[in-house]
């Protein structure tokens, strides 16, 4: 692959995580991390939604009047977000009652608006599909690990499976928000430990 | 002494300063060294000085304060075990020796855990091992129940220490208090074993099997519930009285007020604090705007409550009632008056000392999810200190400047 196509797919993951260096989609991550599945469905939901708005918007963009801009790329969102909601109620209804409305708030996540905003509307499809793709897998990253450690204390459990002996007595601070919140904000001092990144 | 004091500045100090050996574990020398005794290099000159003290005085000055906390919390604990599971020859040490088997380790691996974290990251972050932690150390077990699991003390203090003041980088800059974080934490995280009815008095099959200190147990029993008075008062009718509730279930002023009933280890005996906090206040210590205040928000909010007459029964004990039950007075002499997470001014201490009487109250009475607001009323007060603080200030620099103009004008 292309050193630059590399950089658009791999700088999410780390050095411009969405999550843990931009701060963004901060209450989904804390909404739906009590458990690993609805966090790997949540993952999908939003790389795919995210995927294609980037694509599409990126298509358009030469005709989308600068004017309407935030109204068109809403609906382009919108309607990828009432997709991806029919298809789980549809395949993963359990789940989808789990998620409840925070599929339906993918419309809100910072990171979609945020993509279309700052790189779909001035960048080629090929290249915005690929940052719409490592934003959406870099945002995934941290969901699956902060919802990882949440089951995994909460429940002594990871995916569902018994990870820790019966009777493990589960952490109830975990599995509350503020518990995500903390979790979320260790995460974000390893990793800027790690990178040496420093907010201005 | 004086041989031995030169000996160590000579030979072994040099092996801990810059460019020695031992250079990474300076803090631990530094420590030990300023433990022991007054270290040299005091501040001299003016605006700084106030008296003779320096913060490790004054941290272990607040230990002394709760020693009568400490030594009643043992004999407490041991006391209603004792009564609870019928044990038959019972004397004062019987009493003192099952409480001091009860409590003294939960005292030991607070200080033991919170001590590690607290060496790693002087080492790491290559500064001096704050005292403070010797006071965190000490209060965070005196707030808990005497049957608390070791493993999740261990984890509570974990908590309280990293989370509640290491990330902020120690103390001083910690925005709340880590003693009551580390409660928190167990409180969110593990409710079962600090809060509802069967945690407060050990029995015979939670904690020790009889032998020849501790004395006879006729019987091994499950488990022995009691409720705390405020569990009372909480769960009391609504419409019905209770004063009546707290005297059936055998709490009277009398005992709420000597401390010899169930609750959290430091924290029952009126008795006990108010020695405590005559000896912080006459040292200068504690600071007596917060406590003061705190007792008269209390006394507020409970008479307020009082007046409004609701049918919530809790609401309509008398105020002194809220001022002895439960973890309130505990929390206002030691907890509340942290240096560091308190306000700095002298107007936002009386307002951020009134604000957690006030919301302690509140709490109990109108959240019956939580019969023990003080915990929370302090914690939500160590948040809006600074707030407070702020504009305190800017009030005062506004009637200064409001001053000046009409100096100018006139």
């Amino acid at each position: 692959m292309a050193s630059a196509a590399k950089k658009l797919l791999m700088d999410p993951f780390s050095d411009n995580n969405p999550i843990t260096v931009q701060v963004l989609g901060i209450c989904s991550a804390l909404a739906v991390t009590v458990k690993v599945d609805t966090a790997i469905v949540m993952t999908l939901a939003l790389t795919s939604v995210l995927t294609l708005s980037n694509l599409i918007i990126s298509v358009l963009r030469n005709v989308i009047p600068s004017g309407i801009r935030m109204i068109v790329e809403m609906a382009v969102i919108a309607s990828l977000v009432i997709i991806a909601d029919q298809l789980l109620r549809a395949y993963l209804f359990d789940i989808s009652k789990q998620l409840s409305v925070f599929v339906g708030l993918i419309i809100t996540n910072c990171i979609v608006m945020g993509r279309a905003e700052a790189f779909a509307l001035q960048n080629p499809p090929k290249d915005s599909l690929l940052d719409g793709l490592g934003n959406g897998l870099g945002y995934g990253i941290i969901l699956i690990a902060v919802a990882s450690i949440r089951e995994f204390f909460g429940f002594g459990s990871w995916l569902g499976f018994k990870a820790l002996p019966e009777n493990y007595m589960g952490n109830g601070l975990v599995l509350l928000a503020p518990g995500a919140f903390i979790i979320l904000g260790l995460l974000i001092w390893g990793q800027r430990t790690i990178s040496k990144y420093v907010e201005d | 002494m004086k041989a031995l004091f030169d000996f160590m500045d000579k030979n072994i100090a040099p092996l801990f300063e810059k460019g020695g050996k031992f250079e990474r574990l300076y803090p631990l020398f530094e420590a030990g060294d300023t433990f022991n005794r007054t270290p040299g290099d005091v501040t001299p000159s003016a605006p700084h000085v106030r008296d003779s003290i320096d913060q490790k005085r004054l941290m272990i000055f607040v230990i002394y304060a709760l020693v009568p906390c400490i030594l009643f919390g043992i004999w407490n604990a041991g006391n209603q075990f004792n009564i609870a599971n019928n044990v038959e020859d019972a004397t004062l040490m019987t009493d003192l020796l099952r409480g001091s088997a009860m409590v003294l380790p939960i005292i030991f691996v607070s200080y033991l855990v919170g001590g590690l974290w607290e060496v790693l990251f002087a080492l790491v972050r290559r500064h001096e091992i704050n005292e403070g932690f010797l006071v965190t150390g000490m209060l965070f077990p005196l707030t808990l129940a005497p049957t608390i699991p070791l493993w999740q003390v261990a984890i509570g203090i974990s908590f309280g220490i990293v989370i509640g003041k290491e990330i902020f980088g120690g103390v001083g800059y910690n925005i709340l208090n880590p003693a009551l974080t580390a409660r928190a934490f167990l409180f969110f995280a593990y409710p079962a074993q600090i809060s509802g009815d069967t945690v407060w008095v050990g029995s015979a099959k939670t904690t020790l099997d009889n032998n020849l200190f501790f004395g006879t147990v006729a019987e091994n029993i499950d488990g022995v519930t009691r409720a705390t008075p405020l569990a009372v008062a909480a769960a009391a009718e609504k419409g019905t009285d209770a004063i009546a509730a707290l005297g059936n279930a055998g709490y009277d002023w009398v005992n709420m007020t000597l401390g010899n009933i169930p609750g959290s280890i430091g924290s029952t005996s009126v008795i006990a604090i108010v020695l405590g906090l005559g000896f912080l206040i006459a040292t200068g210590i504690a600071s007596w705007r917060v406590i003061f205040s705190g007792i008269i928000g209390c006394a507020v909010m409970g008479a307020l409550f009082t007046a409004l007459g609701l049918d919530n029964a809790f609401s309509q004990i008398p105020f002194y009632y809220h001022l002895i039950m439960g973890g309130f007075l505990f929390g206002i002499v030691f907890m509340a008056t942290d240096p560091v997470s308190c306000s700095a001014t002298n107007t936002g201490k009386i307002i951020y000392g009134f604000m957690i009487g006030a919301l302690t109250v509140l709490i109990r009475v109108a959240n019956p999810a939580y019969p023990e607001g003080a915990m929370l009323a302090i914690l939500f007060m160590n948040v809006m200190a600074p707030l407070i603080d702020h504009f305190v200030v800017q009030a005062h620099i506004k009637k200064r400047t409001s001053y000046a103009r009409a100096l100018n004008n006139a």
